[in-house]
């Protein structure tokens, strides 16, 4: 039998704070700080008008999406970059399938039903196959890769993904002659998802959303299929339970919430290249010398913690920064042409 | 009567200010959403659209049902329109860009939804100047050919809003709907103008 002996420095199940307390924490904050700001201003202005009425943008939403631990290897490499906070990575998401504004995710993704799961790996390939849930976050080696998100709104992230290499699952499939591209399709279920179902909320976006990477910079290292962040699972906003991140690639292209990847002969469609063809494009590489044709690409801010003042512009690196592992693949295109 | 217009000016003081200090207040202290300088450029720009098209359905609804009072409000809400129109603008040069001058004169050189934003909001700012009573005594019937430039920069405005979206534009389509229509109220007043001279 084993007998353990904590050190006395341990903390004991009863030390921890009670996650439902955990959760609230901001609020009693708040709450705390309305009511000293409240008692200030309470002789000037009739009481009706202070209180919660007012304070209609800083309810935090509690996210009751189940996520769990996962074993991986942690990142050994963070070049000192500042981390963005993970309540901000988890709450400023572009996923129009639950809605446009970046807080609507958070709001809108808690229900959200990823059991049963089932991601198919098909097309172009002798052995196509499919994962389930389970097998999503057992099938690979898992690890923590420290990337950069930047987002084609010109702001940025640095987010610790957990996941393993796109290309260790292509290969899986066994790829053939034929397959020159890859094509990646998010959940179709307008029940679950309220974008889907409302042209409204969904930014009039034809579902499923759909991307595509050439399979050179699909099988390329950098390419990573994230099934967590922060240690944990993917929240529903991030894009649970599966999606993928190509850091030199504007957001957009690192798809959320996949259910088909196929091997394909010719270009695939991207959902935001149908939409605006001349501002986005199918390889969306980082690029500061491209301006979007509403915004200058030339810097970013990046989102970490400080509120306004923040001072947080800074330049917008050529494939985000990841061009020694990345520009080889395009020494013979015109990245103005092809942006 | 007197209290009553003092007691409204009042509330609408309390109305356009309270939110605003509010929405900076949380902004500053980094509550306002993850990326509080998007949320409080959107807060101000969409605060001064909804103030500019209060602040012109006042004539309509004070003829319609005789309330003179409304009326009396009229130049404060288009004044409140016109600061959370000029907080709007400088939220983008102050924490949007930074005071990166350069980057700030190329987009608005450069961006056609920032240079006809930039163009309502110049609008609103003749207007504003001119607002004052001593002004608008001297300038006898020059002053309202002058407002009238109002649904110029209201149309300017709800282009700005829906050139600035990505694909959600069905928010800024009704917008652009209220607008025209508000214009379209002041057919007939156009119109005899329009022939006089």
């Amino acid at each position: 039998m084993l007998i353990k002996s904590p050190a006395k420095s341990s903390l004991k199940e009863h030390q921890v704070t009670d996650e439902s307390v955990y959760l609230q924490r901001r609020q009693l904050v708040k709450k705390m700080g309305f009511i000293g700001a409240g008692t200030l201003i309470a002789s000037a202005i009739p009481s009706v008008v202070h209180g919660k009425g007012l304070d209609f943008f800083s309810s935090e939403p509690t996210q009751t999406f189940q996520r769990y631990p996962l074993n991986f290897t942690a990142n050994s490499t963070n070049n000192a970059q500042v981390l963005t906070p993970e309540a901000k990575v988890t709450s400023h998401n572009n996923f129009y399938e639950f809605g446009t504004n970046k807080s609507d995710p958070v709001n809108n993704a808690q229900s959200f039903n990823v059991n049963p799961w089932k991601l198919t790996i098909s097309g172009e390939c002798d052995k196509p196959y499919t994962l389930d849930l389970d097998a999503l976050t057992k099938s690979f080696v898992l690890e923590e890769r420290i990337y950069r998100l930047r987002c084609v709104e010109a702001w940025s992230m640095v987010i610790p993904w957990v996941g393993f290499e796109l290309a260790t699952l292509l290969k899986k499939a066994q790829p053939n002659s034929r397959a020159k591209y890859v094509a990646f399709e998010t959940l179709y279920d307008p029940e679950q998802m309220p974008g889907q179902a409302s042209r409204r909320l969904g930014g009039g976006v034809d579902y499923p959303y759909v991307e595509g990477l050439r399979i050179d910079e699909a099988m390329n290292p950098l390419a990573l299929m994230s099934v967590g962040l922060y240690g944990k699972t993917l929240p529903a906003q991030n894009g649970a339970p599966i999606r993928l991140v190509v850091p030199w690639k504007y957001g957009f292209k690192s798809i959320k919430s996949i259910v088909a990847i196929k091997f394909v002969e010719h270009p695939p469609a991207s959902t935001w290249n149908i939409l605006a063809p001349s501002e986005y494009g199918f390889y969306a590489n980082v690029n500061p010398n491209v301006d979007h044709p509403r915004w200058s690409q030339a810097s970013e801010r990046r989102i970490t913690s400080g509120g306004l003042f923040a001072r947080n512009r800074i330049d917008t690196l050529p494939f985000n920064g990841y061009g020694g592992e990345v520009a080889e693949m395009y020494r013979d295109l015109d990245l103005r042409k092809n942006f | 009567m007197k209290y009553n217009v003092f007691f409204f000016k009042l509330f609408i003081h309390l109305a356009a200010l309270l939110p605003l200090v509010n929405a900076y207040y949380l902004a500053f202290t980094d509550q306002l959403g993850a990326d509080p300088v998007e949320a409080i450029i959107h807060f101000t720009g969409i605060g001064a659209f909804n103030l500019l098209l209060l602040s012109l359905v006042i004539t309509p609804i004070s003829k319609r049902f005789k309330i003179s009072l409304l009326v009396k409000v009229r130049r404060l809400v288009g004044l409140y329109s016109f600061t959370y129109a000029l907080l709007h603008l400088t939220n983008f040069l102050v924490f949007e860009v930074q005071f990166d001058w350069l980057l700030f004169l190329n987009e608005i050189i450069d961006r056609p939804y920032i240079t006809i934003g930039m163009a309502g909001l110049l609008i609103l700012l003749t207007l504003a100047i001119t607002s004052i009573s001593a002004l608008k005594k001297r300038m006898g019937k020059n002053w309202q050919k002058l407002h009238n430039w109002v649904y110029l920069a209201v149309i300017f405005v709800g282009i700005h809003f829906y050139w600035s979206v990505k694909s959600d534009i069905i928010e800024p389509s009704i917008y652009l709907f209220i607008s025209i229509t508000l214009l379209a109220l002041r057919f007939e007043k156009f119109k005899k103008r329009i022939k006089k001279s």
